[in-house]
């Protein structure tokens, strides 16, 4: 990407290996309980991630990894601990929602395009609305994250008229040009056919390489254990097993990590 | 007695106007009134959804033909007399408010949630939400029952003729009393009426063809 790009995509990738800097730290979530009515979603979990990082979230349906993110930037309330996500508080109400906005970007298992809007349009309505980006300038935003997701050709469709894929890729690129500091994708693959699954998986393979901070749940394990930093695994509404993806898979210390591997899930 | 001639005809016809004029008088005064309860129905305020809600229930409970009177009467017993057309309008527009508004609040929460949420994400005010994102597929989503609804309006206007207000259903009346040929002469209305409706239906289906194409 060139030096005078409209879009800035992450920082440039610092070692996410090395050891752990406060400074560096993007997402931190302390304690956090969630309940859905009397049932208990999220059980005291704690989770950091660091700039540049690309941390996979796995585990079944129904461990809490989805609700977790949701929590992450505040589509859910939580009702006990703490999460701070590029130093905005989440929990803190209405009144710092819209610099998290700013800097957290979401894709979403069902793309959630707006139907009755262009390709264009979807992505340069929230730059034109929240950043008052000129129109020109909002258009060559959108010109932009679009050839980064391999689907320039296709400014001037409709959603429906792209295939699951290629819709998942335009809600990628959708978020993208608000230049976020992190993105969350919630199973954004799972609602695709195995072979729209490649192409949306190598966009967010080219966005981690591109330095940019990535938490996704997912139930691609081989894309997980490929190219995740960090992988934690969920049982339970807690967080069972986490750490660095290839020493995770190669010595699973809990029995229901090992099986969960085992059944190739 | 007098032979049903053009002349009825032409008087029919002109009366038609009046029907036509307090629908439309009933459709977008309706329309804005409907469009406030609907908002105020999906409303976050606890209190603006109880006021919508009790506005609702208690028109959608009443007979339009006790509005009328009220209107019309009670207003007048109260010292305010009102134009036929004027309370016409004012209880075709509280009446057709009331069932708008629902009909919209349908719509408006058949937008799918997570439309909502995807807006969110990307930092837009709720206001912006609503302009931008959920009205204009609300609005695509009522189409049917809206134009649907519009039919049933034209034809509820002819209550209208009960406080004197000379529409189409009164002027066929009128006529009939000086030709006493009721078949005829409410055939001849009734057809008026299905050409003034007829369209309406038919624009409803192609406007909901074409909507679905274009998004």
């Amino acid at each position: 990407m060139s030096q005078d790009s409209a879009v800035s995509i992450g920082r440039p990738r610092r070692n996410p290996d090395g050891p752990a800097n406060a400074a560096d730290i993007v997402v931190s979530v302390r304690d956090v309980t969630k309940y859905f009515g009397p049932l208990k979603v999220l059980d005291g979990v704690s989770l950091d991630v660091r700039q540049g990082q690309l941390v996979a979230i796995v585990g079944r349906s129904g461990s809490g990894k989805s609700t977790l993110l949701r929590c992450m930037n505040g589509l859910e309330a939580i009702q006990g601990g703490r999460i701070v996500i590029c130093g905005h508080d989440v929990g803190a109400g209405k009144s710092n929602r819209a610099e998290l906005r700013r800097d957290v970007g979401m894709v979403f298992q069902s793309y959630n395009l707006f139907p009755h809007l262009t390709v264009e349009r979807n992505i340069t309505l929230a730059l034109t609305l929240v950043k008052k980006n000129s129109k020109p300038e909002a258009r060559r935003i959108a010109t932009e994250v679009l050839a980064l997701v391999g689907l320039a050709d296709k400014i001037a469709a409709y959603p429906e008229q792209l295939s699951g894929g290629q819709q998942q890729r335009v809600a990628i690129a959708r978020s993208l040009a608000l230049s976020p500091q992190v993105m969350l994708f919630d199973e954004v693959t799972s609602a695709l056919d195995p072979e729209l699954t490649v192409e949306v998986l190598k966009v967010m393979e080219d966005l981690a390489g591109r330095g940019m901070t990535m938490v996704l749940v997912t139930h691609e394990m081989a894309f997980a254990r490929r190219v995740a930093d960090q992988v934690v695994f969920m049982h339970k509404g807690k967080i069972w097993e986490a750490g660095p993806t290839a020493q995770l898979f190669a010595h699973p210390t809990t029995a229901e990590f090992t099986q969960f591997i085992g059944t190739g899930l | 007695m007098n032979q049903f001639t053009s002349v009825h005809v032409f008087y029919l016809l002109q009366a038609a106007r009046w029907t036509l004029l307090l629908s439309l008088i009933a459709l977008m005064g309706g329309g804005v009134l409907g469009l406030v309860l609907a908002l105020g129905r999906v409303s976050r305020s606890r209190i603006l959804r109880g006021l919508a809600t009790t506005y609702i229930q208690v028109v959608q409970g009443t007979p339009l033909l006790v509005l009328l009177f009220l209107s019309y009467f009670g207003l007048s017993l109260a010292g305010y007399r009102l134009d036929p057309l004027i309370a016409a309008g004012l209880s075709l527009t509280f009446y057709v408010g009331a069932f708008l508004g629902e009909i919209w609040r349908g719509c408006i929460e058949a937008v799918p949630r997570t439309q909502w949420e995807a807006s969110d994400c990307l930092g837009l005010s709720r206001f912006q939400q609503y302009t931008h994102v959920i009205l204009p597929q609300a609005v695509r989503i009522a189409t049917a029952p809206t134009v649907g609804f519009m039919v049933q309006v034209v034809k509820n206007t002819s209550l209208a003729s009960i406080i004197g207000f000379v529409e189409l259903t009164r002027a066929g009346q009128i006529v009939n009393n000086s030709t006493f040929q009721p078949f005829l002469v409410f055939l001849f209305v009734a057809a008026i009426y299905f050409a003034i409706c007829y369209p309406l239906s038919v624009a409803s289906r192609i406007l909901e063809r074409r909507l679905h194409v274009a998004r």
